[in-house]
């Protein structure tokens, strides 16, 4: 394991002093690796948008530390500065920060503030697009005559461009279609084998977190719930439905399937699902 | 941050003063003020002061507040206070006369009416907004203009505009808000460069702020056609706004100290 970020007994309370207070994150510690698919989940208001905003500096912990390769993100200035360019954030319908007159200038705008030279910007900008599955033409338009989904892609794009070693989204998926959504996250998925970057990845759909990630993270009530691979969470369903969670929909079944007798593992997508069901058949057929 | 920033600042509460009509509240404005200025002695100054202070007292709005919300005003007060004291020349001898400054009595006390005038001022408007919710001030303000629509004024939809701009004032905070974070993530800084990097670091903020305004006023506009809204005309309201037993006897007040201060000023009090 090679942890990148490390996150430590963190607190934050919001409007302190005041008759508004409220804690929104409750001593979470937890460590990410180089490399990994981490997911996040957990009811509205649990933490979760919180807890991002501190991976990247935007919010100042209450109390607790941000670790960056080991260095509190806090300590100095710079690296203060420097978290906001190595943690790349993501935010909820990212289409709507655009503003520049051309998809490519929008683009830039990350790599220009990192005071990088015009050739790695211009370097930088076409890999991100490329990432994105932007065409050149569509470089060269306005972000406002493209579709919903192409500018969400235009806005990760833009973050992209910093090339983060960490990358965090907070629902990159919501409001979608479904195709619009396999690109999405087909684009993440190739931004972290290409840069064997860090994904940590915001979603209300188990069956994403499921495929796609290789870890979760569960939040509830302002504290780190569960931490572990998608096999250890939705082992326990009961709780996350308690939380307000749930489990995907293929491991709903076959939790029922095993409450009637039927001796099938857990699955978690449907991929695994089919597997499952074709080795029971087999199985049924040589006995 | 942007959030602590309180609009309106309507402090909700169950005071008779809350309860009163808007109408009657803004007409009561109205006439404490020309009664103010009216006042010109001691006595009807004491006598709007401890009505100011008995209105304050039932509203149970906290009257640390309202010196809260001076605040802003106080480089106001202290030019008025001083223009007043240095440049009013009375008869007799002045009480101070130093090198090139020379105070009358005159100037000390009219250096005192003014900003006291100016401070019952500021504090009975903040007793309206404050016991008054935004909504309700509308209505009453369009209640109030109504006659004018004889001469074609557009009230209703004057008060229409002024009631959805109060409702979205914090939905575009907490948007700006968000769109800051959105541009600090990718690096854009507020903070530090000269007054001309600073104003240029706006454009990041503001492009988003106008296309989503304008996209909430498009859908807004929709909603509003579904609903069938056409305007004023013939539209009934859930909520009609009805004197109460409460009004007229604030009304009544209201003239008796009018009246009380007129014969004052008749007197030369």
């Amino acid at each position: 394991m090679n942890p990148i970020l490390e996150v430590k007994n963190l607190n934050y309370i919001y409007s302190i002093g005041t008759p508004f207070e409220h804690k929104a994150l409750d001593n979470v510690s937890f460590t990410l690796n180089r490399g990994e698919f981490v997911g996040i989940i957990g009811h509205t208001g649990s933490g979760k948008s919180t807890l991002m905003q501190h991976l990247n500096g935007l919010l100042k912990p209450t109390s607790g530390q941000i670790l960056l390769d080991g260095k509190d993100i806090w300590s100095d200035k710079q690296l203060t500065r420097q978290a906001r360019f190595r943690v790349g954030l993501v935010f909820q319908y990212p289409e709507y920060q655009l503003f520049e007159e051309t998809v490519y200038k929008d683009i830039a705008f990350g790599p220009k503030n990192m005071g990088l030279k015009p050739e790695e910007i211009d370097r930088r900008v076409r890999e991100a697009a490329g990432f994105v599955g932007l065409t050149e033409a569509q470089l060269q338009v306005s972000p406002f005559d493209l579709s919903g989904g192409q500018k969400r892609r235009v806005a990760i794009a833009g973050v992209i461009a910093m090339e983060p070693e960490v990358l965090i989204l907070d629902e990159p998926t919501a409001g979608l279609d479904p195709s619009g959504r396999a690109e999405i996250l087909g684009n993440i998925e190739a931004y972290r084998k290409a840069k064997n970057a860090t994904i940590m990845m915001v979603s209300h759909s188990m069956e994403d977190v499921a495929r796609l990630t290789d870890r979760l993270l569960v939040m509830s009530g302002s504290c780190l719930a569960m931490d572990g691979t998608p096999d250890e969470v939705f082992t326990r369903a009961q709780e996350l439905v308690d939380m307000g969670l749930s489990i995907p929909q293929v491991t709903q079944v076959f939790l029922k399937l095993k409450e009637k007798g039927l001796d099938v593992p857990m699955v978690y997508t449907i991929e695994q699902a089919v597997a499952a069901l074709k080795q029971i058949k087999g199985g049924a057929v040589n006995a | 941050m942007l959030k602590d920033i309180t609009l309106g600042q309507y402090f909700p509460g169950k005071s008779p003063i809350h309860l009163l009509d808007p109408r009657c509240k803004l007409i009561l404005l109205v006439v404490y003020i020309v009664a103010l200025f009216t006042a010109s002695s001691w006595i009807s100054y004491g006598l709007l002061l401890i009505c100011l202070l008995t209105v304050i007292k039932i509203s149970t709005i906290p009257p640390k507040s309202i010196v809260k919300g001076m605040k802003p005003l106080v480089m106001i007060l202290v030019f008025t206070g001083v223009l007043n004291l240095f440049f009013t020349t009375g008869e007799g001898e002045p009480v101070i006369d130093f090198w090139i400054i020379t105070i009358y009595a005159e100037g000390i006390v009219r250096a005192v009416f003014m900003v006291a005038r100016i401070l019952m001022l500021i504090t009975c408007t903040f007793l309206l907004t404050y016991t008054t919710s935004p909504i309700a001030l509308t209505d009453g303000l369009e209640a109030l203009m109504s006659p004018l629509k004889k001469i074609k004024v557009p009230v209703h939809e004057l008060s229409m505009m002024m009631c959805i701009a109060l409702r979205f004032i914090p939905t575009l905070i907490e948007e700006t808000d968000k769109i800051m974070n959105a541009q600090k993530a990718r690096g854009a800084d507020f903070e530090s460069g000269s007054i001309m990097d600073r104003a240029r670091a706006l454009i990041p903020i503001l492009v988003p702020l106008f296309i989503s305004a304008f996209r909430r006023a498009d859908e807004l506009a929709t909603a509003m056609e579904c609903r069938c809204y056409q305007g004023g005309e013939g539209r009934t309201k859930m909520k009609l706004l009805r004197y109460t037993l409460w009004d007229f006897r604030a009304f009544a007040i209201g003239a008796l100290i009018l009246a009380a201060t007129f014969v004052l000023a008749s007197f030369g009090l």
